[in-house]
């Protein structure tokens, strides 16, 4: 796949190109109308775009379809929901609403596909919505196992992905070899274990890559062809390494939990921070690094795919845990490899995932000692003053009594 | 500062005994047979097996010896008994969201507050919990939260959904190795009882034969009037199959009755028997989309009666097996056919086939509209209601409703709010009708 060259040329100051890159990552998050995936789908005639929702579907499909796979997760603080409230009622969250929107207001008049994860009813249900008022684009509920062994789960997935690979192919007109689909999943590879250098830079010096710019830097990859993605996450890394113009202040440091689907408002992450807390965790964007190794790019790419997302993928509330004892042991796994004091649980309002698995992740946090506090937010919350004064509060008290 | 006076506030009309039919008597008959068997596990010993209303394997569970306890059933029946309220409230000091399902704070505040079941005794605490996830992502996080509190062994069946409108051979497979090589040998230990697949197959006889009647329940709407409401009586009418009776005798009996009942009415033509009475004028006929609410059912089944609305179809009454499109238990596949049952389950559906099934209803039993019941506390149902609404609306040409309340939660049911909304659809039905009336004097 050929990408635009639209980077920012690096010079000589880290600090400097740091910055380039974050403004770059900012005007992309800005922008709904998706001007850099129109700007892609344009170059060449032929070229396809896949929408997809959270939390997780396999990239790799659609690149191998030479397509490019487009996140979208809501409409954020900026949109104004006209026609999406219309649609829902006043107890169901905010990310379909403003997802309708986009949709309606012609906002992805240039995706040829949907795909909607099996994450919860309100997305599940989402899927059939898109089939009704959008007819001729391809949509599809990509569902996932909830049994974990191969001869059974295992092999439900591989057909569904078969299946979704045929589809893939009708929509996009391309044959998707064995050949080019374990190429792209070298190349997520890639992509996902510069994902997993970004957390570890930021667990390590959290001051050099704040929580806002992580986001943003991770939000670019919904919307770049992965390639350029990765390029920016080098660039980032090295650059925000390597600057000098941050210094290291007196913050406690945060896991957050809860964001997996309708994203905070950027502000909010600001806030997070401004009010004392490094946010050094968190499940912001799990696409993005949902599988947490390399998958094999030899054999079959299929049941690679299958193999990684029953054995070595990333736990949620989305997903069942069969085990008892490992109930919530991802959080504290969280806590410990980013050297965390707390967590802060931060739900979207009427996340049925988010919000029935809290009290057990709270039980689990409970027995270990680590400290938490909880508030919910929406994609437009604009008052950040009350979860500012409770996130600074709770900072101030992990300072205070940590030691204790 | 002067006390203002008392005066003595008007007395209210005392409420009359509600109204029931032999079938409905003959139903609470069995159920409280069930509580009681359920309460007395402990002392007899028998097991007992959690599971949930859409895709529950009764003919399974009942292969080893187990008790069959729903928790959306109990939480009905505290909605009912109007206990819901405090359970949930306790759930929610606990530390539940006010955001999440209230059937499931109700069942979890019911645990807190004692476990008390409906026939004041002492519910058992779960041996197994058969966590069949069908059609409801709450599920899945209710019965981890359940585990959790009872440690016990739980099991995961897994129903895809079906997404593209069809039930693929993938999807049967997947289910069948997983009852066999997961569900069957996890009941076994459970329980010590050897799985009989020739057990199995009698007890799917047995559903079969009870769904038919069943069918031939539900299908009786299309008379005019209608003998039954298949909304607020329906919630009756799958009592049994939906429960814990499905492949029983029992079962087969009580759809006997109750089809011999409903052709009784049928033959005198007679309506259905409400609470407030039996249900001759029937002004207005409905198709309802969406559970009812329960902590006041015969108040709002009351304001449909005072309307004289039946309802001649609903899609609740299809959570637990959409039989009146055709399927039954097949003894012959059996694994295979339960897979297709829970596969095939209302909610287990997506929103195109809803819309589908909602229009068709319109047309076969001639209604005059849909009205759609939004419950707050369920987003499986209640996420693209509005859209359907619109869809149903353009594609039948007949108006469509909205109301709002929730299954067990009494503070989302306001009365005065509902009744209005009501007032206000049949207006809207009697003006289409008068529309349609000048229509055809001026053809």
């Amino acid at each position: 796949m050929t990408t635009p060259a639209r980077k920012p040329a690096p010079n000589g100051d880290p600090a400097t190109h740091r910055d380039a890159l974050v403004a770059r990552a900012q005007a992309i998050f800005d922008d709904l109308n998706f001007g850099e995936a129109r700007r892609w789908k344009e170059a060449e005639p032929g070229r396809k775009v896949v929408g997809y929702l959270p939390i997780y579907v396999p990239r790799e499909l659609i690149h191998a379809a030479n397509a490019l796979p487009l996140g979208i997760v809501g409409g954020g603080d900026a949109i104004e929901v006209i026609h999406g409230d219309a649609y829902y009622q006043s107890y169901i969250c905010r990310i379909p609403r403003s997802t309708i929107e986009l949709g309606v207001s012609g906002r992805l008049d240039f995706v040829d596909g949907m795909l909607f994860p099996s994450i919860c009813d309100v997305i599940r249900n989402l899927s059939g919505m898109w089939k009704i008022m959008f007819p001729h684009v391809y949509s599809r509920y990509f569902d996932v196992p909830q049994n974990y062994e191969d001869a059974v789960g295992g092999n439900y997935y591989i057909a569904e992905l078969a299946e979704l690979r045929e589809d893939l192919e009708r929509v996009t007109g391309t044959k998707i070899t064995d050949e080019a689909l374990n190429n792209s999943i070298a190349v997520y590879n890639e992509n996902r274990r510069l994902v997993r250098d970004l957390y570890a830079l930021r667990a390590k010096v959290p001051w050099k890559a704040p929580a806002p710019e992580i986001f943003l830097i991770l939000r670019a990859g919904l919307v770049l062809p992965v390639e350029e993605h990765s390029e920016m996450l080098r660039g980032y890394i090295a650059a925000a390494e390597a600057a000098e113009d941050r210094s290291l202040r007196d913050n406690s440091r945060v896991v957050l939990s809860g964001m997996f689907c309708e994203q905070p408002p950027l502000n909010l992450i600001k806030s997070l921070e401004l009010a004392g807390c490094y946010v050094v965790d968190d499940d912001l964007l799990l696409v993005t690094r949902w599988l947490i190794d390399d998958v094999p790019t030899d054999g079959d790419p299929l049941a690679n795919l299958a193999a990684a997302f029953l054995h070595h993928s990333e736990s949620t509330s989305s997903k069942y845990e069969p085990d008892q004892a490992e109930k919530g042991k991802y959080l504290i796994a969280a806590v410990k490899r980013s050297g965390a004091d707390g967590v802060i649980f931060a739900a979207p309002s009427f996340c049925d995932p988010a919000l029935l698995e809290r009290p057990m992740l709270q039980n689990v946090l409970r027995d270990a000692d680590i400290p938490f506090i909880a508030f919910k937010y929406a994609e437009n919350s604009g008052q950040m003053q009350p979860i500012r004064e409770q996130a600074g509060t709770f900072s101030d008290a992990i300072k205070l009594w940590s030691g204790a | 500062m002067t006390q203002p006076t008392a005066r003595p506030s008007p007395a209210k009309p005392p409420i009359a005994e509600a109204e029931k039919d032999a079938s409905m008597l003959k139903q609470k008959a069995m159920m409280a047979a069930h509580y009681d068997r359920l309460a007395d596990a402990p002392e007899t010993g028998a097991k007992v097996c959690s599971t949930f209303v859409p895709g529950n394997l009764n003919e399974l569970v009942m292969c080893f010896d187990l008790i069959n306890n729903l928790p959306e059933v109990n939480a009905i029946q505290s909605g009912l008994r109007r206990k819901s309220g405090a359970y949930v409230l306790e759930a929610e000091k606990q530390g539940h969201s006010d955001d999440v399902c209230t059937y499931v704070k109700s069942d979890i505040g019911m645990m807190a507050k004692g476990n008390i079941g409906p026939n004041g005794r002492k519910m058992p605490d779960p041996d197994v919990l058969l966590l069949s996830y069908t059609g409801c992502f709450t599920f899945l996080k209710w019965f981890e939260l359940l585990r959790e509190q009872y440690k016990c062994p739980t099991i995961m069946l897994h129903t895809p959904y079906q997404g593209d409108g069809k039930i693929t051979p993938n999807m049967v497979q997947y289910m069948v190795r997983q009852l066999k090589e997961s569900v069957i040998p996890k009941l076994e230990e459970v329980s010590g009882v050897k799985f009989d697949i020739d057990r199995l197959r009698e007890y799917l006889k047995k559903s079969a034969e009870a769904e038919d009647d069943l069918v031939a329940v539900l299908k009786s709407a299309r008379h005019k009037p209608s003998p039954i409401d298949a909304y607020f009586g329906g919630i009756y009418y799958i009592g049994p199959i939906f429960g814990a009776f499905r492949g029983t005798d029992d079962a087969i009996q009580y759809y006997q009755f109750l089809r011999s009942e409903v052709e009784e009415r049928i033959a005198k033509g007679e309506g259905p028997v409400t609470p407030e009475g039996p249900m001759q004028d029937q002004r207005y006929r409905l198709v309802v989309e969406g559970p009812p609410n329960y902590t006041s059912f015969r108040q709002f089944w009351k304001m449909f009666y005072d309307e004289g609305a039946v309802v001649v179809a609903s899609s609740y009454s299809k959570v637990g097996g959409t039989y009146d499109f055709g399927f039954r238990h097949d003894p012959d596949r059996p694994l295979e056919t339960l897979a297709e049952y829970c596969l095939g389950v209302y909610t287990n559906r997506s929103l195109p086939m809803r819309v589908d099934m909602l229009c068709d209803y319109i047309e076969e039993y001639e209604a005059d509209g849909l009205l759609i019941n939004s419950i707050k506390s369920c987003n499986s149902f209640s996420a693209g209601q509005l859209l359907i609404m619109r869809e149903v609306e353009r594609r039948t040409g007949k108006p469509a409703a909205f109301i709002e309340t929730d299954l067990v939660d009494p503070r989302y049911f306001s009365p005065a709010n509902v009744k209005n909304r009501l007032e206000s659809y049949f207006q809207m039905v009697e003006q289409k009708r008068s529309g349609t009336r000048r229509k055809e004097v001026a053809a």
